[in-house]
């Protein structure tokens, strides 16, 4: 793939491989859509993928379960994959690649050196810091050496998934590798952040065609996150919301009002703090997702979800207290060491301070003797 | 036959302030009892549609409502701390000066330790707030903002109006809507318990001092000796 001479364009690619135009139109109309965008920009896309040469693309695979590439080759719509693991030449992937070995090696850094400055870097997966980032080596090299010589020619570089993100379950306390997400190893690229574990399929396959159609990167919120897939909660998007706003629960998995399909807050759904696309575009070619399937949500695209309490109740764990411990539990405890207090401080006063209630009294009941009658 | 002591009538307590310490009060007892429903929900079973009920709904706006009432007051209250008497002024809430420290020492020592007092001296009493309630007062202003700031974070992605999403920056500095949430309850629990100290202080002086400290909430006026006033008119 990296041999290429001339880079073809994402349509002649798609042609190439058995497409027909229809499905290209069917394909590009299904991004924007997607992307949240109106009917004009359906024309821009098609245009960008007609003439635009194919974006070659490096991607890495650090500490992760590569649940990412799996979510991606899922996606709804057969180009989705296609144009993300065949169509943008993808030049380098361990999962995927028919290359092994030193020629694997090879084709990177032949990718790196002839399309210096303008490659996509997609990770996947956080990087271990402790121990010399020993604890993920690909190679002979450390994921740390990888990464930082990928990404010194990269225009962009896109963080797949949670690991690279947030860093997931690896980087939950104690963190005993010290994985790392990259974000904090980029300083002066381009950065996506696209959380979920995994993301939606869709969502990533919206983002590489936002780069390629539009030639830059969607528009990010504070958090680096592309704003059309994560500027919403799941609860916001939730169909069971109406539940919520009407005080329906489900208190257990198999109560009755499980089976009614209520509202899952109570045995521990994540929806109202997350942001993603899930309510919307949904799973598995938009069949169902985790809410739907009677299973709360579990808040995967957040930061450090692992460490924020058990995944079956509302309240989260207060750090530094243990993990049974909560807001409420504590805040009971010190409120009665306070009652316990003031009752002790209110006798101890009543004592210590007691000639000088006495003498107030005392004189008090004096003027009340001398009150002038009328 | 002993003395009473001789006390005048001070007006502490400017109306501003009566009505931000009462707007303040209700809000936050409206805002933690609709914050307890919200985190935990009660268990109501139901026969009713999804459409015949919206009880979460209402609480939620109820809390939303008081918080703007709790967030009104709170600037109401910033504008008196610079218009308002010598009480309610913000240089009257600072306690890092000598005369701070001195006061602070004075009421630990007296009336927290409850250690009897040799030579009582008319100054120590404090007309206003004493330097250990402005303490106080500062740590409740500033867990106050940790909940106007985490509390209109979490709202401003739901608000249509420009107020809130000011505070959109918020949750994703904190580190998510998970951190934001946890500070908006622990806040609330510091709030809880400043208030159960001070409502029992409030109580304490006024019971055993007997100068009106509950009252003055209510008429602005405490009673003060008269050794502390001047009086050159009469």
């Amino acid at each position: 793939m990296a041999t290429q001479k001339k880079r073809d364009t994402y349509l002649q690619a798609i042609i190439k491989q058995g497409y027909s135009r229809r499905d290209f139109m069917k394909f590009t109309t299904y991004m924007a859509a997607y992307m949240g965008l109106q009917n004009s920009a359906i024309g821009q896309i098609t245009e960008a993928l007609e003439t635009t040469p194919r974006l070659p693309v490096i991607w890495e695979h650090y500490q992760e379960c590569t649940c990412c590439s799996e979510s991606f080759i899922r996606s709804d719509h057969p180009i989705v994959a296609d144009i993300i693991l065949d169509k943008i030449s993808l030049d380098y992937t361990e999962t995927l690649m028919a290359a092994a070995g030193e020629q694997a090696e090879a084709a990177k850094h032949d990718t790196m050196k002839k399309y210096h400055g303008e490659y996509i870097l997609c990770v996947e997966g956080s990087i271990p810091t402790k121990d010399d980032g020993n604890y993920c080596c690909i190679a002979g090299k450390t994921a740390i050496q990888h990464f930082k010589e990928a990404a010194e020619g990269a225009k962009a570089i896109i963080a797949w998934g949670s690991c690279a993100s947030n860093g997931c379950v690896q980087s939950a306390a104690p963190n005993p590798t010290g994985a790392t997400p990259i974000h904090k190893f980029v300083h002066n690229k381009p950065l996506i952040r696209v959380p979920g574990c995994p993301p939606i399929g869709e969502v990533m396959a919206g983002v590489i065609v936002h780069v390629v159609a539009f030639g830059k990167l969607p528009e990010l919120d504070r958090m680096n996150r592309p704003k059309a897939f994560y500027a919403k909660r799941v609860h916001d998007s939730c169909y069971r919301r109406a539940y919520y706003d009407a005080g329906l629960f489900a208190e257990n998995f198999d109560d009755e009002n499980a089976k009614k399909g209520y509202c899952l807050y109570k045995v521990g759904c994540k929806g109202p703090m997350t942001y993603n696309s899930c309510g919307t575009i949904k799973w598995n070619n938009g069949v169902s997702y985790p809410i739907q399937s009677g299973h709360g949500c579990i808040g995967c695209s957040e930061d450090d979800f692992w460490d924020n309490g058990p995944l079956y109740e509302r309240l989260t764990a207060l750090p530094g207290f243990g993990i049974e411990s909560t807001a409420d539990s504590v805040g009971k405890a010190v409120a009665g060491a306070l009652a316990v207090g003031i009752g002790v401080h209110a006798i101890a006063g009543t004592i210590a301070k007691r000639k000088d209630v006495k003498r107030r009294v005392t004189k008090g009941q004096e003027n009340e003797e001398h009150l002038k009658d009328e | 036959m002993a003395h009473t002591k001789n006390y005048k009538r001070v007006y502490v307590w400017q109306l501003p302030v009566r009505i931000f310490h009462w707007a303040n009060a209700l809000s936050i007892v409206v805002l933690s009892i609709t914050g307890f429903l919200i985190s935990n929900p009660p268990a109501f079973m139901s026969n009713a549609e999804a459409f015949d009920t919206f009880w979460m709904g209402q609480v939620r706006a109820i809390h939303f409502i008081a918080a703007y009432v709790f967030f009104g007051a709170m600037i109401l209250r910033i504008y008196w701390a610079f218009a308002g008497n010598k009480f309610a002024h913000w240089k009257a809430f600072w306690p890092f000066s000598k005369k701070g420290i001195k006061n602070i020492i004075h009421v630990l020592k007296h009336d927290i330790f409850l250690l009897p007092e040799k030579n009582p001296n008319i100054n120590d009493i404090s007309i206003g707030h004493n330097y250990m309630a402005t303490t106080a007062y500062i740590l409740m202003f500033l867990f106050g903002l940790i909940m106007v700031f985490t509390g209109f974070g979490l709202y401003s992605d739901n608000a249509t109006w420009w107020l809130p999403k000011l505070f959109a920056w918020v949750p994703s500095f904190v580190g998510g809507d998970f951190n934001a949430r946890m500070l908006h309850h622990v806040s609330m629990w510091f709030i809880i318990f400043i208030i159960i100290i001070h409502v029992y202080l409030v109580l304490y002086h006024d019971w055993l001092e007997g100068r009106g400290e509950a009252s003055s909430m209510f008429s602005g006026f405490k009673f003060v000796r008269k050794e502390r006033v001047d009086e050159n008119d009469e």
